[in-house]
């Protein structure tokens, strides 16, 4: 793409310098220019079209919406004012749980009521252990989600299953289980199993599956089948070439696109926490609901400070197992 | 294969004894690692107390509600009086007004009934299983609180009351007998005081005592089933329903495969009709409103269909497109310039880039969520909260990704524009833009893709469009083929931009599609 615009200085450039240009030079000169200009006439279409697209996708919504995006501009700077606490030291008697001073009984200003007790009187702050809970969802899913996508990536790998059907099959089975949206898996285990924390495991781990599952078969098919024909001239089985051939080579990039999706799994599991999974996103959309202030503001601090911490630990982690390839833009999400 | 003899096979670890015996923490590693996981295992287990939630779960109930799925309960009850049945549906019964439905026989005859009678049994029947599961009693345990089932009173108010004085007779013809079929060999009859249930070979018979007893004679099969004695009885017929037989009304839940009244609802008048009929009215049938023609008003009832509410699921769906549009676009043109502040080899102030890429950490790890919530309260519930929440947190993860892709840049083409005497503007026009411009399109498209599925998550915590809809058609508990619906149409839309943004791609990029 670059070469050509450059390229295009050159015809020009010989002109000026005083030779006459052949006809045949000219005629090419004037194909280009045409070239050019129907190539600039389409950029510019779809530019406009794109922006015509967005402005329509701009006044549908504010049409749709509860609230006009211009009447309610004043009210979203109202919200942020809302939003400081009485004063700065509310937010760290929140987040830890200490009495404050402006305790009057209400649940705003109650904050030791939800410390959670590990001895008498050792306790852990009530959004800390919701953040628990909400990073142990994330990892329980990924370890489950982890297992049952490795077996599964091998069955759709064309290198390793010569049966086409079964390919096929485990191939279907991920992508439905990556394209079906998690909030009706939450929502059909919330009304089976009650609210709690179960529901919102179950929903990551089945999009887990799809999702890590269609990046290991990649990763497995691109992997070296030196070793495995080694094995299979030895007269090795399936599970013995697979498990003495193939995962020693993947291992490395599955336990980084398994890291990789922990850190997306600890937002999903935010996420469905606040529709009624327990953990933390459930205590983030009460209390801003709520209006309390100092406890909203805890928590996003929290929540803020975790999601920034798992990011770097995994990165620091995957950057060890398969160096720069870490980098790499993760796809299939 | 030719097996090595045990000397050969010493043999041969002697010579390589690092592949045959590594050290002993290469060999325990594995194990370790396993071990771990499995302890952590069993600590979650523990910690969600999982065993105890499974089997607490209401698995009765999701078996219901994956049937619904796929297919609709019809619901009459059939209700006892002195001398004849009273069959009564609920109010908004797929089968429309006064169903006469081929499954259920009724016998009728000439009977004296007691006056004002049927009229209040007719508002008692009214008020039953408005929307509730069968099996769920007057009041369901619904995820988002307990919601109150209007089943509870309104049955037995529709009693007679034993001590009011005595009403005028009138002779009237009534049902005294009702059959409900729900298969080939599966039965039900129902007269005044006896219930007989016949599935397979198997026959229940059942004496209904006038003070409200049921009591089954001999053992009962292993379908059926009874709490306690004198109470209801409950006879299952698999998927093809299911009733309860109690000591004043039968229930019935006759269920049936598929999506009824998909296009028309009862009050249609397009209703029951088949596609032919529907085709000829529609072309070819006098007006049956004078003021519009048939085929805007089958449009209009197909869009305003009170069950399916496609008018309403197509506009949420288009909503929650149009949030993952405007929000990837927005956030795309403001990353652009801002991820040329934050490069290092391209805007070489080492506090800006440090500055901006912050900037854009912030906005990336403050989830999509806090966002969206945040929105949500600013604005109002809509799709004016989801754009924002997928602006806010797009322009970080862009603004990253963008500034990646301009610091890995092949720096050859800029100083070949800038060796020419281009100015800034034209260096970065003709040596940088071109090399990343691909790479920044394909990113957008491809979260412009993911986004659509982003936007129905946060959809469901009050950011509008199809997500927001879909939650509460979960909530009631008792649209889940609203869900089936909704969800097929998300599947498909993903579908459809899945493969747009992936072509897209891979004809921007110049690779071949795989």
């Amino acid at each position: 793409m670059a070469l050509p615009r450059i390229l295009v200085l050159l015809p020009m450039s010989a002109s000026t310098h005083g030779t006459v240009p052949s006809p045949a030079v000219l005629s090419v000169e004037r194909h280009w220019q045409a070239l050019v200009a129907r190539r600039r006439l389409y950029t510019a279409g779809g530019l406009l079209l794109l922006l015509l697209a967005l402005a329509g996708s701009l006044w549908f919504a504010n049409a749709t919406n509860a609230g006009k995006f211009f009447d309610r501009l004043p009210y979203f700077f109202d919200f942020i004012g809302q939003l400081v606490p009485r004063d700065g030291w509310e937010v760290w008697r929140a987040l830890f749980d200490l009495p404050s001073p402006h305790d009057d009984g209400s649940l705003k200003y109650n904050y030791p009521e939800g410390r959670v007790y590990l001895t008498e009187t050792l306790y852990l702050p009530e959004y800390f252990y919701k953040m628990l809970e909400t990073i142990n969802i994330a990892l329980v899913a990924t370890l489950i989600g982890f297992g049952i996508g490795f077996v599964l990536s091998f069955l759709a790998a064309s290198n390793l299953t010569t049966r086409r059907w079964l390919r096929f099959f485990a191939r279907r089975f991920m992508e439905l289980l990556r394209a079906f949206p998690e909030i009706v898996i939450a929502g059909f285990f919330l009304a089976v199993l009650s609210l709690g924390a179960v529901p919102a495991i179950i929903a990551v781990a089945i999009h887990t599956i799809g999702a890590l599952g269609k990046m290991f078969f990649e990763v497995v098919e691109n992997a070296d089948m030196r070793p495995e024909e080694g094995l299979r001239a030895a007269g090795a089985n399936w599970v013995e070439r697979v498990w003495f051939a193939i995962v020693p080579q993947v291992l490395p990039n599955f336990l980084s696109y398994g890291l990789l999706r922990l850190e997306i799994n600890v937002r999903a599991s935010t996420i469905i926490g606040a529709v009624g999974g327990g953990g933390i996103g459930e205590a983030l959309r009460l209390s801003i609901s709520r209006g309390h202030e100092a406890k909203t503001l805890a928590i996003i601090l929290l929540l803020f400070t975790t999601i920034v911490a798992v990011d770097q630990f995994s990165a620091w982690l995957r950057r060890r197992l398969v160096g720069r390839q870490a980098f790499e833009f993760a796809r299939g999400g | 294969m030719t097996r090595l003899s045990a000397a050969e096979e010493e043999a041969l670890v002697a010579r390589h004894p690092g592949v045959f015996a590594g050290s002993l923490r290469s060999r325990l590693t594995g194990w370790l690692v396993a071990a771990g996981i499995a302890l952590y295992l069993a600590f979650a287990w523990w910690f969600f107390s999982v065993g105890q939630v499974f089997s607490n779960g209401n698995w009765d109930i999701a078996g219901s509600y994956l049937a619904d799925w796929v297919s609709y309960e019809v619901r009459p009850d059939i209700a006892y009086r002195d001398n004849h049945l009273d069959i009564s549906y609920p109010r908004f019964s797929p089968l429309g007004e006064n169903p006469a439905p081929e499954w259920l026989e009724t016998r009728r005859a000439v009977v004296e009934i007691r006056a004002e009678e049927p009229a209040s049994a007719a508002t008692g029947g009214a008020t039953t299983g408005t929307g509730f599961l069968g099996s769920v009693e007057g009041g369901a345990e619904s995820f988002l609180g307990r919601t109150e089932s209007p089943a509870g009173g309104g049955a037995s108010a529709a009693e007679p009351q034993a001590g009011a004085p005595p009403q005028p007779a009138r002779r009237q013809e009534a049902v005294v007998e009702a059959t409900v079929h729900f298969s080939s060999s599966a039965r039900l009859d129902i007269a005044v005081g006896l219930v007989t249930v016949t599935r397979g070979g198997e026959t229940l018979i059942l004496d209904i005592t006038p003070d409200g007893r049921v009591e089954p004679r001999g053992t009962l099969p292993a379908w059926a089933s009874q709490r306690a004695p004198g109470a209801k009885v409950i006879a299952r017929f698999g998927f093809s329903g299911r009733a309860e037989i109690e000591g004043d009304e039968v229930k019935v839940r006759r269920r049936f495969l598929g999506w009824e009244n998909f296009f028309f609802d009862a009050r249609s008048p397009f209703w029951g009709l088949s596609a032919g009929e529907v085709a000829r009215v529609v072309l070819f049938g006098e007006r049956l409103e004078p003021e519009r023609s048939n085929a805007a008003l089958a449009w209009d009832n197909f869009l305003n269909n009170a069950e399916w509410q496609h008018g309403d699921v197509w506009l949420k769906l288009l909503q929650t497109i149009a949030m993952a549009f405007a929000g990837t676009v927005l956030a795309t043109l403001l990353a652009f310039p801002l991820a040329f502040a934050a490069a290092r080899n391209i805007y070489p102030n080492r506090i800006a880039n440090f500055l901006f890429k912050r900037v854009f950490d912030f906005l990336r790890s403050v989830d999509m969520l806090i966002w969206a919530l945040f929105f949500t309260r600013a604005f109002g519930p809509g799709p004016l909260a989801g754009i924002a929440a997928i602006f806010f947190t797009d322009t970080g993860t862009f603004g990253k990704l963008y500034s990646e892709a301009l610091e890995n840049i092949d720096d050859k083409q800029r100083e070949g524009v800038r060796s020419v005497g281009a100015s800034p503007a034209a260096v970065q026009r003709y040596g940088v833009l071109p090399q990343v411009l691909p790479i920044f399109l394909s990113q957008s498209l491809y979260f412009w893709e993911s986004n659509t599925r982003s936007a129905t998550i946060i959809g469901a915590v009050g950011a509008g469009g199809i997500g927001l809809k879909l939650w509460e058609a979960m909530r009631t508990n008792s649209d889940w083929e609203n869900v089936a619906y909704m969800v097929l149409l998300i599947l498909l839309v993903v579908f459809v931009f899945d493969n747009v943004s992936s072509a897209l791609r891979h004809r921007l990029m110049g690779t071949a599609r795989r």
